[in-house]
């Protein structure tokens, strides 16, 4: 190596220029005009293929690279608009559901999207066979027959279901993250040992999205560059940036100097402290997780409904919202998040000592001890102290059970947990996803081995009535009957499951002022880049 | 080593045995730390399995994926294909980020490694004359300030520093680069125009002839470096005092002085000599701890360094990317002891044998 002479000189230079002329440079750092620069904690990304990707941070940056048939509108989240498939329809069967792919749209490789991709992208998904693949399987696709089920004819795609679903449920499912269309042609030239490219796709992207993922760091950085043609128009950032900062107290301080455009991740302290800046914003948005008390039907003195009754009086809901959880977290006591169709938002519990020790009596208990278990992050620990008082104040002892969330959702997966302090994120847009999981339990004994249901966990025997009404929700034409159906299915639930529903998660996204135009998804989607402008 | 009083060696043949005895350690130490870390990530009470397959998995996507991870053979036998893997230069793949071990390495040790030296220099530059000046002037104001230093940094949770130091430095003074390791500007120029060679930004950029990127690169990594260093200043100081205070009492030092040997010349090349040998043990076990990767500095400065990597690992139960970080951590250990093994002998004829 020779040693460039330049070096010499350029240590005192540079540290001169430090300490007088690079001072004041520094001090107004602003991003470039055509890149997004986001801070988020991004460490939970396992996967990029569209096929397996299920974490909150990854389904953002798929959300942006890939395209689905049909898509939510990030300035209307709610009814479906087109997004491959230019038109859709379903015929008089009921399974049979037909999409006319667009023309003009193209993957980052620059081959056209066909009907061909969409299909096999779909196939692809079910044979694949990864954590996922439920939300596209519960429609009676299995690796043996989903390519009959799904086929491709010149610009046309057919899909058939093995029952005549709700055709919202149906739609909802194909906006998941499952439902991207991948560039088969170029997935296809990576594959190694027949996996259909998944390899290659755990980690780059072949999507038809605003962009394309240029550099991908895991656990430190990704970069996304805009296409030139995009079937929507360019979008106005050229690029996103998106940096991973662990530290909410660090992001607040990049986000204050202008060397980021979005903070994702600050805290109540944070996003106080940042309030009389006129240079930042910061829009809440409702998200689908919610909070929750799961109490185990094995454990004796919890299946006794009045003591499940009890507990339900002894949480402190809206002192907590008030506090310590304010501005993150709102008071919700059903199982649908808001802005789910059929949504309920009756909150008819309260904090009342006197009522639930009343119930206690009437069930003939007295000096219960429980474990409540909760993973070890700040919220949920604070959550898991109170509820110690509270219930403590009726008599119940609660001794608090602390783990990873690892540890913890392993003694949940195995029934093994008293009472549970949990969170859960719906899978996809339609309040199926959470009545499946909240409100059904094909069979609750040990063998069944269910642990993908809540109810299973927690070793809840659903009522047939519930159970019933849930099942038929799914296959209910009519959307207004449907959701009429759900308010029912939580009214109930609400009344008499084991589980406990406190709170929805609002996320507080803070932002510069001149960013304009950011969707961080609601509580039905991802964040949307492609639609911000600054 | 009492052979080779007896039978003169060529050197030649003595730095060929060194080198073996530093493999046959290197070795050693390697399979045992391995060992140790194998049985540990076993016995945690984290599933591996759900790391990967999350939490809606059904029993048979769950089993399946337990098979692709070799979980189901016996501990000895995976232990024993995880070693035969290792030597064949195969460390497997991390879990969390799908990339093989080794390239997560070369990706986040470069730069812990860059971070850490830049503290070393710190550490060692302001350490070893504070802790003389503090030894040549017992009970002085110099050097109650030099304790009073070092007891701040032995003290001061390295977290929060980290936290005022961004806030005075980046927030209200805006001398220095925020969290990370480039401005955004300057990473886009940074992976343009600059061809990885080494993974440290200062090297690399350097080389390249970038020197935008360079300077960008330093008003960055100097606060981090800065903090970490203040640690490594706190303990080297200190231990200088104290090998300092030792020496001066020795009756060469009287001597030397009764002849009328000029102070300075006593204390920084006399007696200093004499203290360099355990002191150069002292920098590099505090150079080899900061190799490790500090986790707090990393997460406050958005560092994507070795210790965040470890850790992150660690929680997730993502035992390929912990051994492979293990095994890095502990060849640095060994190669450091190496390092300063060699410094002994150049500084100390009597250690040259």
């Amino acid at each position: 190596m020779i040693f460039n002479p330049l070096l010499r000189k350029a240590g005192p230079a540079v540290m001169a220029a430090l300490l007088l002329g690079a001072a004041p440079q520094a001090m107004m750092a602003e991003t470039p005009a055509d890149t997004l620069v986001i801070a988020d904690a991004i460490d939970d990304i396992v996967s990029l293929d569209p096929a397996e990707a299920f974490e909150w941070s990854g389904s953002d940056l798929l959300n942006n690279t890939y395209d689905t048939l049909v898509e939510l509108d990030p300035s209307n989240l709610g009814p479906l608009v087109p997004g491959l498939a230019e038109s859709w329809e379903l015929a008089d069967d009921g399974v049979t559901y037909t999409f006319k792919m667009r023309s003009d749209a193209k993957f980052a490789s620059g081959n056209p999207v066909t009907a061909e991709d969409a299909a096999w992208s779909l196939q692809r998904a079910v044979k694949l066979d990864k954590t996922p693949s439920f939300i596209l399987t519960q429609f009676g696709f299995t690796p043996e027959n989903v390519e009959e089920k799904i086929t491709a004819e010149g610009d046309t795609l057919t899909i058939v279901t093995d029952q005549p679903y709700a055709p919202s449920f149906f739609y909802n499912c194909l906006t998941a993250t499952i439902g991207s269309i991948v560039d088969k042609q170029t997935a296809m030239e990576h594959e190694t040992d027949g996996d259909m490219g998944y390899e290659w796709l755990k980690t780059n992207t072949a999507g038809s999205g605003a962009y394309y993922l240029r550099t991908y760091k895991p656990a430190d950085s990704y970069v996304l560059e805009a296409k030139e043609e995009y079937w929507r128009g360019t979008p106005a950032m050229k690029r996103v940036f998106v940096r991973h900062v662990p530290e909410p107290a660090t992001e607040r301080l990049l986000l204050e100097k202008g060397d980021i455009d979005i903070a994702r991740k600050l805290t109540p302290v944070d996003i106080e402290g940042i309030g009389g800046n006129e240079d930042l914003k910061v829009e809440d948005t409702e998200k689908g997780q919610i909070m929750y008390l799961a109490l185990n039907q094995k454990v004796e003195p919890l299946a006794d409904p009045k003591v499940i009754e009890a507990i339900k009086y002894l949480v402190d809901y809206e002192g907590m919202a008030s506090t310590f959880l304010k501005g993150q977290y709102e008071v919700h006591q059903a199982f649908l998040p808001n802005g789910f169709l059929g949504a309920l938002s009756d909150t008819p519990y309260s904090l009342d000592v006197e009522k639930a020790k009343a119930l206690l009596a009437e069930a003939g208990v007295s000096d219960l001890s429980l474990t409540l278990t909760v993973r070890n992050n700040q919220d949920r620990m604070e959550m898991a102290q109170s509820l110690q008082n509270t219930l403590g104040q009726a008599g119940i002892n609660v001794e608090l059970k602390v783990g990873t969330g690892k540890e913890v959702l392993g003694e949940y997966r195995a029934r093994e947990h008293q009472i549970a302090l949990e969170g859960w994120g719906p899978d996809y847009p339609d309040p199926h996803t959470n009545a499946d999981t909240f409100a059904r339990n094909p069979d609750n004994s040990d063998e069944a081995q269910l642990t993908g249901l809540l109810a299973w966990r927690t070793a809840w025997a659903v009522p047939k009535d519930i159970q019933d009404e849930v099942d038929a929700a799914v296959l209910e034409k009519d959307s207004d009957t449907r959701a009429e159906m759900y308010l029912d299915i939580q009214r109930k639930h609400q009344a008499q499951s084991p589980f406990i529903p406190m709170f929805q998660v609002i996320q507080q996204n803070a932002l510069r002022a001149n960013v304009e135009g950011f969707n961080a998804g609601g509580s039905i989607h991802s964040a949307f880049y492609w639609s911000v402008t600054k | 080593m009492a052979e080779s009083t007896l039978i003169e060696t060529s050197p030649l043949l003595r730095t060929a045995r060194q080198v073996g005895g530093f493999l046959v350690t290197l070795a050693v130490t390697l399979l045992g730390l391995l060992a140790v870390t194998f049985v540990i990530g076993r016995v945690v009470p984290i599933d591996p399995v759900l790391a990967v397959v999350g939490e809606r998995a059904t029993t048979a996507q769950y089993e399946a994926a337990r098979e692709a991870l070799g979980l189901n053979e016996p501990l000895l036998t995976q232990f024993l294909i995880y070693v035969g893997d290792a030597l064949r230069g195969d460390f497997g793949r991390s879990l969390l980020t799908s990339q093989p071990v080794l390239s997560d390495i070369a990706r986040v040790f470069p730069a812990t490694l860059e971070l850490s030296t830049i503290a070393t220099i710190f550490g060692v530059a302001l350490g070893v004359p504070a802790g003389v000046l503090a030894a040549t002037r017992p009970g002085s104001w110099v050097d109650q300030l030099v304790r009073l230093i070092g007891l701040a940094g032995y003290s001061m949770p390295i977290f929060w520093l980290g936290l005022i130091g961004l806030l005075v430095f980046y927030g209200n003074l805006g001398w220095v680069g925020g969290p990370g390791r480039l401005d955004t500007s300057y990473q886009f120029t940074f992976e343009l125009d600059v061809t990885p060679v080494t993974g440290m930004i200062l090297i690399d950029s350097a080389l390249a002839g970038a020197w935008d990127v360079f300077a960008n690169a330093l008003t960055h990594i100097i606060l981090p470096a800065g903090v970490l260093g203040y640690y490594s200043m706190a303990y080297i100081s200190r231990m200088t005092r104290s090998f300092m205070m030792n020496e001066l009492s020795q009756e060469y030092v009287t001597t030397a002085r009764v002849k009328g040997m000029p102070e300075w010349r006593v204390v920084w090349v006399h007696a200093l000599r004499n203290v360099s040998v355990p002191l150069i043990t002292v920098i590099a076990l505090s150079y080899a701890n900061l190799l490790e990767g500090s986790v707090l500095t990393e997460t406050v400065f958005a560092w994507p360094g070795l210790g965040l990597y470890i850790t992150n690992a660690l929680f997730s139960a993502d035992m390929n990317a912990v051994m492979g970080g293990t095994v890095i951590v502990g060849a640095t250990f060994v190669l450091l002891n190496m390092i300063s093994d060699v410094l002994y002998k150049l500084i100390d004829p009597r250690a040259r044998t």
